[in-house]
Order: C-alpha cells, then sequence, then structure tokens
C-alpha cells in the first residue's frame, strides 16, 4: 500500500514519518516513532487507555487516522516530566495508590489534564466526568479521582 | 487493517471519489475506524472533506445551520445552543464527543443516534449537494444514500420547549436503553397546540412516536391528561434486543421515561 507522509508535533518536538495510508494514530505513535505511553486495550473507543491531546482536545488515538493529524500539536503522558521531575499529576497517582498495573494510566492522566487545564479548581463530580471515557479494572476508581483532586489542589497552591 | 484515506478540498470531488465500491466517508471515525479495527474489511477506502465549512455553527433569526462535522463538544459548548446540551452531552465521553459529529450521528445505528433523535424531533432538514432533504425522509432512506452531508438546518428551539431524556445503565456515559426527544409547545393555559416526538432504541433508526403526539393535542401535561398518549406511545416500534436491554424491557418501560418527560 502507498505510504503517505505526516508532520506533526509530539511533546514539543517536530516528527515527520511516511506510514501507510488508513494507519490509526495509536500505532503510528507506538509503532513508528516509538512513542509506548499510549496503550491499546481494545481498539473500539471504548477503554481510553488510547487517549492523547490533539490541539488542546482529549481524543482516541485508536480511533483516528494519522493522516488526519498533519499539522497538528500532540501530547502524550510521554511528555510530561520535566527534566526528571514527574507532573503533578504523575506524582499524585504514584502517591494516592492511583496506578496498579499502570495500563489506564496515561489514558487517566491525560483525560485528567485536559481537565485541569481547563478547570484548575474541579468538584469531584467534574473529575467523574472527565473520567467518564476511561476504563480502569485495578482501583476501582477512588484512588484516581483523589489523586486528580489532589494535583488539582497542589497546582493551586504553587499558582497562589 | 488497509484502508486507504483519500482528502478533498471540494464536496463534488469527494462526492466523486465516494461512488467507488468499498468506499465511505470519514467522519469522526468513532463508528467507522472503530469497524475497520474490528475487522470489518467492508470499506477498503475512506474519504473525507477538509471544507471549513463542514465545522462551522450558525445561529442566526432563530435559525441554526450545524456543519457535517460539527462534534458534540462543541455544540454542548455553544453558548446559544443551550436548548441542545443535554442531548450533545448525552453522546459517550469526553474524548468520543470531541470526535462524534453531527453527519456521522445521522448514520450510526441503535442504540446509538441519540443526537439524530433530537434532530427528529426538532423537524431539521438535511442538507446535501443534491439540496434539502426532511430528516424523517434523510433517515427513512439513508441505507442507500451515497451523498455526503454537507450540514444540518432547525429552528432553534426555545429552551423550555424542547425536552431530552436518555436513558441508560452506566452512568455518565452509557449506551442508550432509549432516548427521547419531545418539540412542545403549549397555549397560555398549558394546554398542547403541537407535539413532535422523537424516539431512539425503538427501531433500528430513530422514529416518530406519531400515535403519541396525536393523543397529547389538547392535553395538559397531567398525570390523568397524558395517559392515553403514554398508552399509544408503543404504536408502531419494534425496539432493540441488545447486551443493554432486551426488545421487551425496552417496550415496557417507554411509557414510564416518556410520562416523566412530559411531567417534568
Ligand atoms: C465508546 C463509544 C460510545 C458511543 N456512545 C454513543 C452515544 O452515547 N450516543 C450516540 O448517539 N452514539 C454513540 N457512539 C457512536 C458514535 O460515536 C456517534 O454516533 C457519532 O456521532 C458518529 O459520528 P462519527 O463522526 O464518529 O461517525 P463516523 O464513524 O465517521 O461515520 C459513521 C457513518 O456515517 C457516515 N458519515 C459520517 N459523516 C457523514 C457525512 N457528512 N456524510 C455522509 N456520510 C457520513 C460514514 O460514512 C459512516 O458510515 C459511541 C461510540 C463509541 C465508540
Ligand atoms: S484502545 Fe482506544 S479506547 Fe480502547
Ligand atoms: S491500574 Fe490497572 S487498569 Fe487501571
Amino acid at each position: 500500500m502507498a505510504k503517505v507522509p505526516v508532520q506533526f508535533t509530539l511533546n514539543g518536538s517536530e516528527n515527520a514519518e511516511f506510514i501507510e495510508s488508513g494507519t490509526t494514530l495509536l500505532n503510528a505513535l507506538r509503532d513508528k516513532i516509538g512513542d509506548t505511553s499510549p496503550k491499546g486495550g481494545c481498539h473500539q473507543g471504548t477503554c481510553g487507555a488510547c487517549s492523547v491531546i490533539i490541539d488542546g482536545e482529549l481524543k482516541l488515538s485508536c480511533l483516528t487516522l494519522a493522516e488526519t493529524c498533519n499539522g497538528a500539536d500532540i501530547k502524550t503522558t510521554a511528555g510530561l516530566a520535566e527534566g526528571g521531575v514527574l507532573h503533578p499529576l504523575q506524582r499524585a497517582f504514584l502517591d494516592a495508590f492511583a496506578t496498579q498495573c499502570g495500563f489506564c494510566t496515561p489514558g487517566m492522566i491525560m483525560a485528567a489534564k485536559v481537565l485541569l487545564d481547563r478547570t484548575p479548581n474541579p468538584s469531584r463530580e467534574d473529575v467523574v466526568d472527565a473520567l467518564s471515557g476511561n476504563i480502569c479494572r485495578c482501583t476501582g476508581y477512588e484512588p484516581i479521582i483523589q489523586a486528580v483532586l489532589v494535583a488539582a489542589r497542589a497546582n493551586s497552591r504553587t499558582a497562589a | 487493517m488497509s484502508l486507504a484515506l483519500q482528502t478533498f478540498s471540494s464536496v463534488k470531488d469527494a462526492n466523486t471519489a465516494l461512488q467507488a465500491p468499498g468506499t465511505r466517508y470519514l467522519g469522526g471515525g468513532t463508528l467507522v475506524v472503530r469497524a475497520a479495527n474490528e475487522g470489518d474489511v467492508s470499506t477498503s477506502s475512506l474519504v473525507r472533506v477538509t471544507d471549513s465549512g463542514f465545522s462551522q455553527i450558525a445561529v442566526a433569526g432563530g435559525k441554526v445551520r450545524l456543519g457535517a462535522s460539527v462534534t458534540m463538544a462543541a455544540i454542548a459548548s455553544h453558548p446559544e445552543l443551550a436548548a441542545l446540551t443535554p442531548a450533545a452531552r448525552a453522546i459517550g465521553g469526553p474524548a468520543i464527543r470531541n470526535m462524534a459529529t453531527v453527519g456521522g450521528n445521522l448514520f450510526a445505528p441503535a442504540p446509538y443516534g441519540d443526537f439524530a433523535v433530537a434532530l427528529l424531533a426538532l423537524d431539521a432538514t438535511v442538507v446535501t449537494e443534491d439540496g434539502e432533504t426532511p430528516i424523517e425522509a434523510f433517515l427513512a432512506g439513508r441505507d442507500t444514500s451515497r451523498a455526503i452531508v454537507t450540514a444540518v438546518g432547525f429552528a432553534l428551539p426555545k429552551t423550555e420547549s424542547f425536552r431530552f431524556l436518555k436513558v441508560s445503565r452506566v452512568k455518565p456515559k452509557g449506551v442508550s436503553v432509549l432516548s427521547i426527544a419531545a418539540l412542545l409547545q403549549l397555549a397560555a393555559d398549558g394546554t398542547v397546540v403541537s407535539a413532535r416526538i422523537a424516539l431512539g432504541c425503538m427501531a433500528d433508526r430513530p422514529i416518530r412516536a406519531a400515535a403519541a403526539e396525536k393523543a397529547l393535542l389538547g392535553c395538559k401535561l397531567t398525570p390523568r391528561e397524558i395517559a392515553p398518549a403514554l398508552a399509544a406511545a408503543g404504536e408502531g416500534i419494534a425496539p432493540i434486543t441488545d447486551p443493554i436491554a432486551s426488545a421487551w424491557y425496552r417496550a415496557e418501560v417507554l411509557p414510564v421515561h416518556l410520562g416523566r418527560l412530559l411531567s417534568n
């Protein structure tokens, strides 16, 4: 099959690849570019493990064709830590035992990040709503909700 | 998966490309890419249009025009479309709402198509290059329709005259047991002057509850006066059976939920 060029910014750096037409963004990120932080759980849009942020919006990389991302700004959990220092959300997930097997974690963190970017002081209800497209089979969700609320409080303390 | 994507800037060229066998239009991809991931090989080629009008929302003079690529998230956050927020927010989780388009929802088979249920109650028109089609006729013929939908248009309802309800088991984002939309015009004394009611999951696509609409005329929205309409709600329905609910269950609970929607 014919290869097509795609070019986008991934976690701040420029990426240009030739991919097979029809390749999902999830497969392009994992198999071509080597960013394995988005996970392929269901490839059906139901688990949220593949969630990434495209031009500021939460999207499912398993249902997005890579070619439609030309020129886009893509963020994944792999790009969150700065200089070896974990992002407040990553720190909070670890501290709150909100990550067990870890398979859902990158998707959860992406969903939480778009929430906190727009709503720095979310209510518990806001958090539940923001994470409603993401499935976790280990934690029972409560530690994840708590982690997001803790990260939000940590953010507002730094801002103050 | 082997899919080839063709991108066009004009609808005309895209419509021509869409005539090839095995070719489908790509909206947000939440159904069509999902099907490909699941192993559906009936589609080998996808076509999309990058015309910026496809993502535009226009509200003027009491009329709304939603480009076919407008997403559920864009509708839910639009300040002038508050009446439609409940319907747009009822679809999927946040990431799905950022991807799911109006155009795609018109083609979504039950249990999906909740937004199309709202559009059916609003008596929307569906716009293609060939002209405008009333949504009811469009939905009836959608299986053989090959033309790209460019937009939908409808009169902006007053928030108080438009009601929407989706029943699901998982909250806040489960798939529909059923969905109901109603556009009601009431006289000053509260009697129903006109009623248009659309149902989701009561057939393979959104349908109207024509008998219930008729039975509501001249009634006040009290439990006693709406009773005949609720009794008539099941006329002509053929609900779907899926892992969420059986056809029998859906038919049983329809009058209960319609009653709640009407007496709210
Ligand atoms: C996890 C999950 C949850 C979901 N929950 C819901 C829900 O709660 N309620 C609900 O209603 N739906 C739901 N859906 C289904 C789906 O996301 C929506 O129905 C959505 O609106 C479909 O739009 P799309 O743009 O993604 O369609 P696509 O997948 O792009 O297209 C679907 C079909 O429509 C055709 N099509 C799309 N746009 C056009 C156009 N402009 N002209 C001609 N043909 C076109 C395509 O060719 C294809 O056949 C869910 C899906 C998933 C994966
Ligand atoms: S892998 Fe994309 S939603 Fe599950
Ligand atoms: S930590 Fe295992 S799925 Fe969430």
